[in-house]
């Protein structure tokens, strides 16, 4: 039965044999003869990146770069030397060329030298007969030309890995050197690096090109278009200049991100064109972390400028009347007899606020008011406030790897540190410190919501994609989430006054950068604590060093009748420059930008300049 | 019979049509092998897989089948353990994970279960009444599924495939009802539809490909063009030894495993194939009859699994390189340069020489 089986499936074996190698031996025999046609990909265009005014923010540009392929090369390291002799090989140069040997295709060209001088193209064109297997070939790079103050928005391209290898089409790849790594490069690789192509080459036996047989063209990948405002970005990078910390400004009406800063930065090029070793490792164990992105990935406590969330959990539950007050000696304490929490104000001044009502405690952020509502509310409408606006949880902007931040409950405690929620964790979240983490985008996110009274979007920052399909790019249209939802309007109202109050009223904790101000901003300070003090220990700036200085935070939003944007502000480790200085700056660069747009009188604009950020106090 | 005086092949448990038989498949293997790729050590380096596979084979051929029998469950959970670490701690090789690196040498548990599942798919039936009834199958086919679907998953559809037809074949062999037989192809009938119903956009793509490699001729379908090309231009008597001009000007990818048949063919011709292939079928009718001969139904059924594997090998390997069946990644037994599969494939001659030289020699 067995046997049976197994001679009708050889027969057809040899009889498909004899198919191809009988009838149709002549045409396979022709086809051999000639073969000498190769098949070689051609790469497509990566798309091109620009932001919403039309500037082209990402690129390329053609470099010729030095490739040897293993397969048609009959000893690689005497190849390498011969190289050598005509033209020096870097150490580094070397190793990404033999990791790279590892695991590409042998019949591909791995790069030896990525960017050619013209004068090495000439030198090497007049030995090349003497190399077979190593070509010459003009490829296009990526070139970011606003470099630093775009790369942990963009992200880059680099040579692929063998990470990457295991997440692509390697077929959909061959020929492509370069694959987005972090930023919109990495998070739209897919529609970005557009179809291969390839053409049928007739060669001779020597694998010399006689010519092109067919051409079969490569589909380029979809330009972008960001809502990232060139000029916007500009500015708030240089507002940072020398300082650590990130900014994240957002359009209320759309979750459109019109700039996405982390500082320090470094040059995305140097990815682009393969970086070596030696500069990668610098980049990468610095102290000052230029390679990550705070904006997204940095967890701080949010502080004080969380409290406007806990004053409307408040309203919502009447729990308190707007109009309730305390007297503040300057401390808050549980009991008679326990622990003192102090305000901030104590520690410089040595006495508290005095009379507070919810208003003033926004504006002057009172922490004794605030430690007051939390003990009252308690840690599951702390979370469910914190929670409603997002934090503790991604906001699924369109970047890669963005952190989820915390927003602690008693049983998350349990299940983490198995330990029961103390009444001081309580107050310690009421005023944004403690377990309490959130990233600058999602506290963007947290000024556009209150901008917006509760109404919510995804972040993102691609908003159009051109597939070269139409004419007009696609746009993304904007992605509402649940809203936060709060019944009474005055809370919303008597908040976002408070929180006008912090910039616009003298007593205001933002109050020094309202000089000259043109537009009304409705702000909130924040300090996130770095390490925490002992009982009645004095904070005092010049006796901690500098890395465990506290990190100073803004949130805003402008103009408070129909905002047209949400800013979130961190300087790490407190400088002269706070947070809200460097919002100043951002959002008068962004109302300079669009006069016509606010009822702003342009003439002040020099007086504007000199009431922000540099001199106040 | 006790007069009979005794060989030393007998004495070694040796069958001689079967080495014979592999022998000659060898060296054609080594002498095209040396074609495909003449300026490497390669020739070296498969000699000496061949002699410390050969080396195991013996050594194989020594145990007596009952000791298959009682080591096959406790084989196979070793193996379906060996499994799923290499797919937890698994290393990375070509993007896929199937090797686990050992203090010596690195190491593909599925080629392990490649033996494991027949053997311990023929001990299951043996202790069950034959033919088999369709209820008592769902075990077996649960013992097959599961080192499959692994295995599948690693991704390495040429190895699953090959583990999933030792399997079957075994229940075949018992003797199984046509309606099972018909059934279980209903039922795989209707599950592709749904399979490919619940299936993204792009694993559809993947299959088709599969199906129709010249639709991308970037990736797999660069390999079916080149080899047709080799094999078509090979004609009645081929090109002559080392003068293959496919493989020789580098257009034939993986010329020295997967595709190493369409070398042959290039050179030697359709008179050459037809050799190759007479002598596979000298190794696979002996097999068989090893098989037939065999004293036990443990015996039987895993013998005729082992060489109607080898079977499937030859059959896939050589389908896929002429371009009739779907690219899979199986090396033809015996002539792909490789080890792995080269030491389980001597393993399972082995067995088949244990179980045709151990037969207690009753007078009937």
């Amino acid at each position: 039965m067995a046997a049976v089986i197994i001679v009708i499936l050889f027969a057809a074996l040899i009889g498909r044999l004899a198919f191809l190698q009988i009838y149709q031996h002549d045409l396979y025999r022709t086809l051999s003869l000639n073969n000498q046609v190769r098949i070689v990909p051609i790469v497509p265009k990566r798309g091109l990146i620009f932001d919403r005014q039309g500037i082209l923010i990402a690129e390329n540009i053609p470099i010729f770069s030095l490739e040897i392929t293993p397969e048609r090369t009959p000893n690689i390291e005497n190849t390498l030397s011969e190289i050598h002799a005509i033209m020096p090989i870097t150490n580094s140069e070397r190793h990404q060329f033999s990791k790279q040997l590892k695991y590409k295709r042998r019949d591909e060209g791995i790069p030896i030298r990525v960017r050619l001088t013209e004068q090495e193209v000439a030198k090497f064109s007049l030995e090349k007969h003497r190399l077979p297997g190593v070509d010459i070939a003009a490829h296009l790079i990526r070139y970011y030309p606003l470099g630093e103050s775009f790369a942990h928005a963009l992200g880059y391209v680099g040579p692929i890995s063998q990470k990457d290898l295991l997440e692509i089409d390697q077929a959909a790849y061959r020929g492509t050197n370069f694959i987005g790594k972090v930023g919109v490069e990495k998070s739209y690789e897919a529609i970005l690096h557009g179809k291969t192509g390839y053409q049928h080459i007739e060669t001779d036996a020597k694998g010399r090109t006689i010519r092109v047989l067919n051409r079969i063209p490569p589909k380029p990948g979809a330009n972008l278009h960001l809502s990232l405002d060139s000029h916007l970005q500009l500015s708030a990078f240089k507002a940072l200049e020398g300082l650590k910390g990130a900014i994240v400004a957002i359009e209320p009406e759309t979750g459109a991100v019109l700039a996405l800063i982390s500082k320090p930065s470094f040059d995305p090029n140097l990815f682009a064109e393969g970086i070596d070793v030696k500069t990668y490792r610098s980049l990468q164990n610095s102290s000052e972390r230029p390679l990550f992105n705070r904006a997204i990935k940095g967890q701080y406590p949010p502080g004080s400028t969380i409290k406007p969330l806990v004053a409307l959990k408040v309203l919502e539950l009447g729990a308190v009347n707007p109009d309730f007050k305390i007297f503040d000696p300057g401390w808050y304490q549980l009991n008679h007899t326990g622990r003192l929490y102090r305000d901030w104000i104590f520690f410089s001044k040595r006495h508290g606020h005095g009379w507070v009502d919810m208003e003033k405690a926004i504006a002057q952020s009172c922490d004794t008011y605030f430690f007051t509502l939390a003990n009252k509310l308690g840690v599951e409408n702390l979370h469910n406030i914190y929670s409603r606006f997002g934090l503790g949880k991604a906001t699924d902007i369109d970047l890669v790897g963005e952190a989820s931040g915390l927003s602690p409950s008693a049983a998350w405690k349990k299940r983490v540190y198995n330990e029961a929620w103390y009444p001081g964790d309580t107050l310690n979240i009421g005023i944004g410190q403690g377990t309490l983490l959130a990233t600058p985008l999602q506290m963007a996110q947290v000024a556009a919501t209150l901008a917006n009274r509760g109404h919510r979007f995804v972040p993102h920052l691609v908003s159009a994609i051109d597939t070269h399909h139409n004419d007009q790019p696609i746009e993304t249209l904007p992605q509402e989430i649940p809203p936060v939802i709060i019944k009474n309007p005055d809370h919303w109202k008597l908040v976002i006054n408070a929180m006008k109050n912090v910039v616009h009223m003298p007593g205001g904790t933002a109050y020094r950068i309202s000089h000259g101000i043109k537009y009304q901003v409705a702000g909130k300070t924040g300090t996130a604590q770095v390490f925490n003090l002992k009982q009645n220990e004095k904070y005092e700036v010049n006796k901690v060093k500098a890395h465990l200085r506290d990190h100073s935070w803004f949130i805003a939003f402008a103009p408070i009748e129909n905002p047209k944007i949400a800013v979130a502000v961190i300087v790490e480790n407190k400088h002269s420059k706070t947070g809200a200085d460097i919002a100043r700056v951002v959002l008068d660069s962004y109302f300079n930008l669009k006069p016509q747009e606010t009822t702003l009188d342009t003439s002040g604009e020099d007086e504007t300049e000199v009431g922000g950020a540099e001199h106040s106090e | 019979m006790f007069s009979k005086p005794r060989l030393l092949s007998t004495k070694i448990h040796l069958d001689w049509p079967l080495l014979i038989g592999i022998i000659c498949v060898s060296l054609l293997g080594l002498i095209i092998l040396y074609s495909a790729k003449p300026e490497s050590d390669v020739i070296e380096r498969q000699l000496l897989r061949l002699l410390i596979a050969s080396a195991l084979m013996i050594a194989i051929a020594q145990v007596p089948p009952r000791m298959f029998k009682s080591i096959a469950p406790g084989l196979y959970c070793f193996a379906l353990i060996l499994l799923m670490s290499v797919l937890i701690i698994g290393h990375v090789s070509k993007g896929a994970q199937r090797w686990l690196d050992l203090w010596f040498v690195r190491f593909q548990p599925a080629e392990l279960m490649k033996i494991a599942v027949p053997m311990l798919i023929a001990r299951y039936l043996d202790n069950s009444l034959l033919p088999p009834k369709a209820l008592t199958l769902l075990i077996p086919l649960g013992l097959i599924l599961l080192p499959t679907l692994l295995i599948a998953k690693q991704p390495d559809l040429g190895t699953a495939l090959l583990i999933l037809s030792s399997g079957l074949l075994v229940i075949f062999f018992s003797g199984v009802s046509w309606q099972f037989v018909v059934s279980l192809a209903a039922t795989v009938g209707f599950s592709v539809p749904l399979l490919w119903f619940l299936m993204r956009d792009y694993q559809r793509q993947r299959i088709m490909i599969l199906f129709n490699p010249e639709s991308d001729p970037l990736g797999t379908g660069y390999h079916i063009i080149q080899s047709k090309i080799a094999i078509g231009s090979g004609g009645l008597f081929g090109k002559g030894w080392l003068n293959g001009s496919q493989s020789h000007l580098e257009f034939l990818p993986e010329r020295t495993t997967d595709f190493i048949f369409a070398v042959f063919s290039e050179e030697f011709g359709l008179v050459g194939c037809l050799i190759l292939l007479a002598l596979y079928l000298c190794i696979i009718i002996r097999g068989l009859y090893i098989s037939a001969q065999a004293q036990d139904t443990f015996s039987r059924l895993l013998a005729g699994s082992l060489i109607m594997t080898l079977f499937v090998y030859v059959f896939v390997n050589i389908g896929m390189v002429t371009g009739v069946l779907p690219v899979v990644g199986i090396p033809l037994p015996l002539v792909s340069y490789g080890g792995t599969s080269l030491v389980t494939l001597m393993a399972s001659f082995g067995i088949l020489m244990s179980i045709h030289t151990h037969r207690s020699l009753l007078p009937k």
